[in-house]
C-alpha cells in the first residue's frame, strides 16, 4: 500500500489511466520579464522586431498544420487567428510608431501594447474571454522571445518524460503530443482539459489538478505517475519504487493477458454473455476502440463535432463523419447520441440560465431548435445505408419528447423518400435515461423505443440532488446511494417486461468495483471507454450470473450505500485472486 | 459616414472564427470601419481588436464605415452579419 500521507506523495484526479515512472520534465511557461531601456538604433529595433514577426508566423504556420492533423481543420482555426494578429496592421503601426517616437526597446512596447487588449479581455465576465487572453497571452511572449532571440527551451531531446506543467496552451499541446512524454501532470485542469483529452487519446497517463506540481517538482526528479489512482511520487523511496516496480510488471503481464481478451466475448461463467460497447470522444480513438475488442460504439457524442467545426456542422458535413465512423465499423453498431448542447457541455448557448442543469438541454434545446435537430437527423438517416446504425435521444423526461422526436424523424424519412435518398427503414431510436422522471415512466417509454441506455452520471446527479462539480458537496454524489441502485433495478425489470434492451454508459460502467453489481442486475450491455473493455471483460468472464444475482438482491435491501461498498469489497475479495483487486486499487 | 446597428443572431456569438472572417472582409475595402460597444471603438480591420469585443447571442453593435466605398464595404459586412456568421 502506498502511503498517502507520506510527504512525497500528491493527490490530482486522474485523467488518464495507467503507470509511469520517469523523469520529470518541467514546462514553466516562461514569462517574458520586460523593462523599459532607451535605444539609439531605431532602425535596427525594428528589424529585430520584424524578423521576430517572420519568426512567429513561421513557427505558429507549424502548429497550425500540426493541429489540422491531430485536431482536425475546423478545431485548428484558433491557430489560424493568432496568426492574423501577426499581420494585423493597425496593432503592428502601433508598435512601431511607437519605438520611432519613444525610441524604446521594441520587448517593452510590444508588452505594453497588447497588455491593453488582454486588460479589456480580462476585464469581461466571460469565461472565455478570460481563456482568449490567455492566447493573447501566448503571442505575446512568443513575438518577445522572437524579439530576444531564444529558442524554444521546451525541445526535449532525449528519452521519456513526463510534463510536469502549471496548466496547457492548446498550442503546447499540440506541440508535446508528437513528443517522448509518457505522462501529463498539471496544477490545474478539469477532465476535460485539452492535456486530459489528449493524454487518453494517446494512451498516456495523466493527472490534472495536482496543486502546486510544478512548485513540488524539479525537473530531473523522478517521478512515478499513477493515472489509475490520481497518484503522483515524487524521488520514490526504495519502498515506493519496488511497490510501483512490482505493479508496472503486474500490469504488463495483464496487458498481454487481456490482449488475450480481445477477441473473447464478455460472457459469465454460466454462460451470460454482455455487450461490451465503447464510448467514442475522439477521432483518434476508433484504432483502439477496435483494437480493444469492443463490440459496438454505445455512446457517440456528437456535441464533439462542434468543437470540431466551431458552429453548427451542415448535413453534408454531418453525414460525412457519421459515415464514416459507421462503415469503419460495419457490421457491428454505432450509437450516435443527438446533440446534448447545454449544461456543462462545451458550447457556448447565450442564454444566462440561473440553473443551466435544470434548464435548455438536451432533446428540449433540439425540438426547441426544429432546423437543426431536422439536419442531424438527416445527417444520421442518409449515414444508416448499412443498417449498423442507432440513434438515440438525451435528457428525456416526457411522452412528449418522444411522440415529437418520432414525428420529425418520420417527416425526415418522408423527405429522404421523395429525394431517393436511400436510408436504413427501420432505423432504432433509443433514449437516454438520465432523469427520474424518465426512470419511472420506463414501462410506458418502452412502447415506444427500441432501446434504453442508463446515463449514470446525470441520473445520479438529479435524483441525489447533488451537483457533482461543487466541492462542498462532492462527496454526497454517492454512486452506491441505495436509492441509485434500486432505481437501476426498477428501470431494468420493467423494460424486461417489454423485451427493451437496457444498456448503460456513466462513468459507473467503468468502476470495476460496480461492474458485477450492473451485471447482477441484468443489464444487456455496458458502454466504456476504450481501455476499460479489457478490464470490464476479465472482470465479467470470472463471474457466475446465478450467484450474482443473490449477491445483487442482497444488496437492494441495504440501507445505506456504505452497507453497499462493504458487500462489494467482501464479494472481491471473496471471488477475485487477491492480484487482482491489487491491479486496480491503491 | 454610414452608421449601421447590427444584432448578433448566432448561438455562439462573436467567437474567433466570424472575428477573423470580419477582419478579412474587411481587409478587402478601403474605407474606415469601426466598432462601437460598450463605450469600446474598435477598429474593424483589427483581429486583435475585435477579439476584445464579447459579443454573445442578442447583443447589440453600431457599425460605422467611412470612406470612398463605404457602401459596398457596409453591404458586405452586414450581410456577414445578417447570416449569422453562416452558423444558422
Amino acid at each position: 500500500m502506498i502511503d498517502i500521507g507520506k510527504d512525497n506523495v500528491y493527490k490530482g484526479i486522474p485523467a488518464a489511466p495507467g503507470i509511469k515512472i520517469a523523469n520529470a520534465f518541467l514546462f514553466k511557461k516562461e514569462i517574458e520579464t520586460v523593462t523599459d531601456e532607451a535605444i539609439i538604433n531605431v532602425d535596427e529595433a525594428i528589424e529585430n522586431f520584424s524578423e521576430a514577426l517572420e519568426k512567429s508566423k513561421k513557427e505558429l504556420a507549424k502548429v497550425f498544420s500540426l493541429a489540422v492533423d491531430k485536431l482536425g481543420a475546423k478545431r485548428a482555426a484558433l491557430f489560424e487567428a493568432q496568426i492574423m494578429i501577426l499581420d494585423d496592421p493597425v496593432l503592428i503601426n502601433k508598435i512601431l510608431e511607437r519605438i520611432k517616437s519613444e525610441k524604446k526597446n521594441p520587448e517593452y512596447i510590444v508588452n505594453d501594447e497588447i497588455s491593453k487588449y488582454q486588460d479589456i479581455m480580462t476585464l469581461s465576465h466571460e469565461q472565455y474571454m478570460r481563456e482568449r487572453s490567455q492566447d493573447i497571452e501566448d503571442i505575446k511572449n512568443r513575438i518577445i522571445r522572437n524579439i530576444r532571440k531564444k529558442k524554444w527551451k521546451s525541445r526535449i531531446s532525449t528519452g521519456e518524460v513526463i510534463l510536469v506543467s502549471s496548466s496547457l496552451t492548446p498550442a503546447d499541446t499540440v506541440l508535446f503530443s508528437r513528443m517522448n512524454v509518457t505522462g501529463y501532470i498539471t496544477n490545474f485542469g478539469g477532465l476535460t482539459s485539452h492535456a486530459a483529452i489528449v493524454a487518453r487519446s494517446l494512451n498516456v497517463p495523466a493527472i490534472v489538478g495536482v496543486h502546486e506540481a510544478t512548485e513540488n517538482i524539479q525537473n530531473s526528479d523522478i517521478v512515478i505517475i499513477d493515472g489509475f489512482n490520481g497518484i503522483v511520487i515524487v524521488n520514490p523511496d526504495d519502498k515506493q519504487l519496488l511497490h510501483y516496480k512490482k505493479k508496472l510488471k503486474k500490469l504488463e503481464a495483464a496487458d498481454l493477458e487481456l490482449v488475450k481478451l480481445k477477441n473473447l466475448p464478455a460472457m459469465t461463467l454460466d454462460g451470460r454473455k454482455i455487450d461490451i460497447l465503447a464510448n467514442l470522444d475522439l477521432n483518434e480513438e476508433l484504432e483502439s476502440i477496435i483494437q480493444n475488442g469492443a463490440e459496438g460504439i454505445g455512446l457517440m457524442r456528437t456535441e464533439q463535432i462542434f468543437q470540431e467545426y466551431d458552429s453548427f456542422p451542415n448535413e453534408d458535413e454531418q453525414s460525412e463523419v457519421y459515415s464514416n465512423y459507421a462503415e469503419k465499423l460495419y457490421p457491428l453498431p454505432l450509437t450516435i447520441r443527438a446533440f446534448d448542447i447545454g449544461g456543462d457541455k462545451v458550447l457556448p448557448v447565450d442564454v444566462q440560465e440561473p440553473n443551466p442543469m435544470l434548464g435548455w438541454r438536451g432533446i428540449r434545446f433540439l425540438l426547441d431548435n426544429e432546423e437543426l435537430f431536422i439536419t442531424q437527423i438527416r445527417a444520421v438517416l442518409k449515414s444508416s445505408i448499412h443498417k449498423n446504425i442507432k440513434f438515440m435521444i438525451p435528457m428525456v423526461s416526457s411522452m412528449r419528447e418522444i411522440e415529437l422526436t418520432r414525428l420529425l424523424i418520420s417527416k425526415c424519412m418522408d423527405e429522404l423518400r421523395s429525394e431517393n435518398i436511400p436510408f436504413d427503414e427501420h432505423l432504432e431510436l433509443g433514449i437516454m435515461i438520465e432523469v427520474p422522471s424518465a426512470a419511472l415512466m420506463i414501462r410506458d417509454f418502452a412502447d415506444d423505443v427500441d432501446f434504453f441506455s442508463i446515463g449514470t452520471n446525470d441520473l445520479i446527479q438529479y435524483m441525489l440532488a447533488v451537483d457533482r462539480g461543487n466541492d462542498i458537496v462532492t462527496n454526497q454524489y454517492q454512486e452506491f446511494h441505495p436509492a441509485i441502485i434500486r432505481t437501476l433495478n426498477y428501470i431494468i425489470i420493467e423494460a424486461k417486461k417489454t423485451n427493451t434492451k437496457v444498456s448503460l454508459c456513466g462513468e459507473m460502467a467503468a468502476d470495476y468495483k460496480a461492474i458485477p453489481l450492473l451485471v447482477g442486475l441484468g443489464l444487456d450491455s455496458i458502454s466504456v471507454s476504450a481501455s476499460v473493455i479489457p478490464h470490464a471483460k476479465e472482470i465479467i468472464r470470472a463471474l457466475n450470473y446465478s450467484e450474482i444475482s443473490g449477491f445483487v438482491n442482497a444488496c437492494l435491501t441495504c440501507k445505506t450505500e456504505k452497507e453497499i461498498h462493504d458487500k462489494l469489497d467482501k464479494f472481491y475479495s471473496e471471488n477475485f485472486s487477491e492480484s487482482s483487486k491489487d491491479f486496480y486499487s491503491n | 459616414m454610414l452608421e449601421k446597428k447590427v444584432i448578433i443572431i448566432n448561438n455562439a456569438g462573436l467567437h474567433t472564427r466570424p472575428a477573423a472572417t470580419i477582419v478579412k472582409i474587411a481587409a478587402k475595402f478601403e474605407s474606415e470601419f469601426y466598432i462601437l460597444k460598450d463605450g469600446l471603438n474598435i477598429n474593424g480591420k483589427s483581429i486583435i481588436g475585435v477579439m476584445t469585443l464579447a459579443a454573445a447571442k442578442g447583443s447589440e453593435l453600431l457599425l460605422n464605415f467611412d470612406g470612398p466605398d463605404e457602401e459596398k464595404m457596409a453591404e458586405a459586412i452586414l450581410d456577414y452579419f445578417n447570416k449569422g456568421f453562416d452558423e444558422l
